[in-house]
């Protein structure tokens, strides 16, 4: 296999042009993807091995900013699940009882070995989802490793996170995650679960799969003892088999709310602990006292941070009236720089859309926004003709009512309402099924701290927005789930007492 | 043959190695009464001089992102590993058995990496959310109180000077250390652990030399904020007691074993951190409850 590698790699490293906008004119700036090392298939990771998927099949992983091939991956189904769940029992009888120290040792070197490989991450992870470069660069994949090193911390001094308490771990967690972000979530989930003892049988989403495979290769690099974290690649029904397997105690799941309402809903009566961290409708909130500019830079990483593939992101805005017009007009400015275009390019802000599904579902919001009536917005930039790509899209005067405003829309499009009084947005604000997230932005302090205790969501950011941090819980209430993940509440969901 | 090359044993101020400025030494001798090597005998300006070294890097330091803290103990864990070889062998030539040696050793570095994942973890343990019946968001956070001043275990070479040493500087305080003076060794070589782990120097200051004389200045230097003192003889404690109230020092007794594990926790840490509260107004004219 080791043979093919490079050969794969040139292949379907993208040939996407980069885009200009009229006001901007840079010369291309690819990353490289010379020094990344892609196998052209890849097998299931169960027991410290990398197996063949029992089905015998395969699928393609394509790059979405060139819509070709990057490599195969094992589909994955109910027995290969079974597999790795057994071996993920077998594994908790030993891995539960090592010494929390040494424990903390195998996670330390994962992080470590994902902060020498960041390099490589990075270009895989752009190649495999379509976020640009300089966000996979800078964010997923730091954050990604500080994930394991926060946690690894946490192995050796539980019973200080649970006063009084007796912390142990559940036994197998299935950990199902999202195609945003691949490697970030897969460390999420895994980091935690292996600090507080735990195993676990990971599915990455069906549209990307590398990083997370990559991921299997450190942890098996790492001496992790086999059978402790598995990897197991496929579709939906994979998930549903990993559900619904009566050998897993503990299911952390991130996607969407009507999956998370099927897993609720599929494990009730069982003894299975579960977290949910769901979609998300967030209300980005421009008072008139706000320093004007920042507050368009956070509108604009808001909605179109990883082309709006984020349940966090803050699309819907708010805008106290008084200063709608400017803020508007700034905003407008300000989309006209922004660059659509290859994500391997360093300049790019707006990569490409996940898949071809998600697009389609993107354009069909973008339909139905100008039916309900409300004003469009799109810059002038031209998009790549190959690959997955949409223009940063605004919709001006929307109301509570349209369904581009109560419904995730999960790409770079944002729906403009104006207010008045703080009561009527926190009304509006808080009138959606969702409650991830919210952004606030004021120049008065006190003003934050109101809003932060009647916004009904988990995470507020006051004149900043799309932070994370490893010590920093992240979740939601409502209809976008339960349990929160990063912080000592991130341990929370993988001990019993 | 190929002749030894013996090392020189020097201080640790502000990143460097300098020699005592006074030019004094003493023999340091093994259980067979040989001399293995000469140390430094530090002087009261060289303490003066480490403690100005030490105040320069409270800024950055405690500045630091806590994460990035962590990262740097956990490298200083990475070098000491790398190096076990020499401090085994230094711990031998010192009086120890082999083993105990390499458990020594083994327990320095575990040590390194448990305190290093404090780094920002006993904030959110030990800080709060204080829900006074006013309308304010009220919050305690830890903050490090700035320079300390260790004297360091006698009897431990190693172990007793790092268990000491992490707690400190994990929470952003910095320090001067005065090492044990019967089994110094390891405490020089640990300072060339420091200085090669992106630790900012200035942080972690070691002195040697001897306590008798210089304890008492540890406890009344003005600008030690305080004083840590690991050692069994009871004068020279109550000096140190009575010495600190000059400018309200902290001054904390740890005498303990520190090969037993109990003897690392965060409480440790916390001895060296002050709690700052801060009170913001919160504005309550939106009467909107929360709604669903």
């Amino acid at each position: 296999m080791a043979t093919t590698k490079n050969k794969i790699v040139k292949k379907s490293a993208p040939q996407v042009s980069s885009v200009k906008s009229v006001f901007q004119n840079y010369a291309p700036a690819p990353e490289s993807s010379d020094h990344i090392q892609l196998k052209s298939q890849y097998d299931l990771f169960i027991n410290g091995k990398f197996v063949k998927p029992l089905s015998k099949e395969y699928y393609d992983t394509i790059n979405p900013a060139t819509g070709k091939k990057i490599a195969s991956v094992a589909k994955g189904n109910e027995k290969d699940i079974d597999a790795a769940v057994k071996s993920a029992n077998k594994a908790f009888e030993t891995w539960s009882k090592t010494a929390p120290k040494e424990r903390a040792k195998y996670i330390y070197r994962i992080a470590r070995m994902i902060q020498e490989r960041a390099r490589e991450f990075a270009v895989i992870e752009t190649m495999n989802g379509g976020k640009s470069i300089r966000e996979s660069r800078d964010i997923d994949v730091p954050l990604a490793a500080n994930h394991f090193f926060y946690y690894a911390g946490w192995a050796d001094k539980l019973e200080y996170a649970f006063p009084n308490r007796n912390p142990k771990p559940i036994g197998v967690a299935g950990q199902i995650i999202p195609w945003n972000f691949p490697l970030l979530m897969a460390a999420w989930k895994i980091a935690p679960a292996l600090a507080t003892g735990n195993t676990v049988v990971l599915k990455p989403a069906e549209t990307t799969p590398l990083t997370a495979l990559k991921l299997a290769e450190i942890i098996q690099e790492s001496g992790l003892p086999d059978g402790v974290v598995n990897i197991v690649t496929g579709f939906g029904d994979c998930g549903a088999a990993l559900v619904n397997h009566p050998q897993v105690n503990k299911i952390a799941f991130t996607g969407s709310t009507p999956v998370g309402k099927y897993i609720q809903k599929a494990i009730a009566g069982t003894s299975k602990k579960v977290t949910l961290e769901l979609g998300g409708k967030a209300a980005n909130i421009i008072f008139d006292d706000a320093p004007i500019d920042q507050a368009v830079e956070g509108i604009v990483n808001g909605i179109f941070f990883n082309q709006g593939h984020v349940c966090c992101a803050g699309s819907r805005l708010f805008i106290q009236e008084n200063v709608a017009e400017k803020v508007i007009k700034k905003l407008k400015e300000r989309m006209k720089t922004l660059i659509v275009g290859d994500p391997m390019d360093k300049n790019t802000d707006i990569g490409a859309i996940n898949s071809q599904a998600q697009l389609d579902k993107i354009n069909h919001y973008i339909k139905l926004g100008q039916k309900e009536g409300a004003e469009i917005f799109q810059p002038e930039c031209s998009i790549p003709s190959h690959g997955f790509f949409c223009k940063p899209t605004l919709f001006i005067g929307t109301s509570q009512s349209h369904r581009i405003v109560q419904e995730e829309i999960f790409g770079p499009v944002l729906t403009i309402q104006t207010f008045r009084t703080i009561e009527e947005v926190i009304e509006k604000a808080n009138n959606i099924p969702y409650g991830l997230s919210a952004g606030v932005w004021t120049d008065k302090g006190s003003k934050i701290f109101n809003l932060t205790s009647k916004l009904r969501v988990g995470v507020v950011w006051a004149n900043t927005y799309n932070k994370f941090d490893p010590t920093s819980p992240f979740g939601g209430y409502k209809e976008s789930g339960f349990g929160r993940e990063g912080g000592v509440h991130g341990l929370l969901p993988y001990v019993k007492f | 043959m190929q002749l030894e090359i013996l090392k020189t044993y020097k201080l640790y101020i502000g990143g460097a190695f300098p020699r005592t400025e006074s030019g004094r030494f003493y023999k340091l001798e093994n259980n067979k009464k040989e001399v293995i090597a000469n140390m430094c005998l530090s002087s009261r300006k060289d303490f003066r001089n480490a403690v100005v070294a030490a105040r320069k890097a409270v800024e950055g330091w405690s500045g630091r992102a806590a994460f990035n803290r962590g990262q740097i103990l956990y490298r200083i864990a990475e070098m000491l590993e790398g190096r076990k070889m020499q401090f085994i062998e230094e711990l031998i030539l010192q009086g120890a058995t082999k083993a105990n040696a390499e458990k020594e050793v083994r327990q320095a570095i575990d040590r390194c990496v448990y305190y290093s994942g404090w780094c920002d973890k006993y904030q959110p343990l030990f800080g709060s959310i204080n829900p006074v019946a006013t309308s304010h968001f009220n919050f305690s956070v830890p903050e490090p109180t700035g320079v300390v001043s260790v004297l360091a275990d006698e009897n431990s070479s190693l172990l007793g000077l790092v268990s000491v040493i992490m707690p400190i500087i994990v929470g952003g305080n910095t320090c001067v250390v005065l090492a044990s003076e019967t089994k110094p060794l390891c405490s020089i070589t640990f300072a060339e652990v420091l200085a090669t782990s992106d630790l900012p120097g200035g942080v972690v200051n070691i002195l040697t030399g001897n306590s008798k004389e210089l304890h008492t200045h540890f406890a009344s230097h003005m600008d030690v904020n305080a004083v840590v003192y690991c050692r069994e003889n009871v004068e020279e404690a109550k000096a140190i007691a009575e010495l600190s109230s000059l400018n309200v020092k902290r001054s904390f007794f740890w005498q303990k074993d520190w090969t037993k594990t109990e003897h690392e926790n965060p409480y440790l840490i916390m001895d060296l951190q002050e709690i700052k509260t801060t009170w913001h107004p919160i504005e309550n004219i939106g009467v909107s409850g929360a709604k669903y």
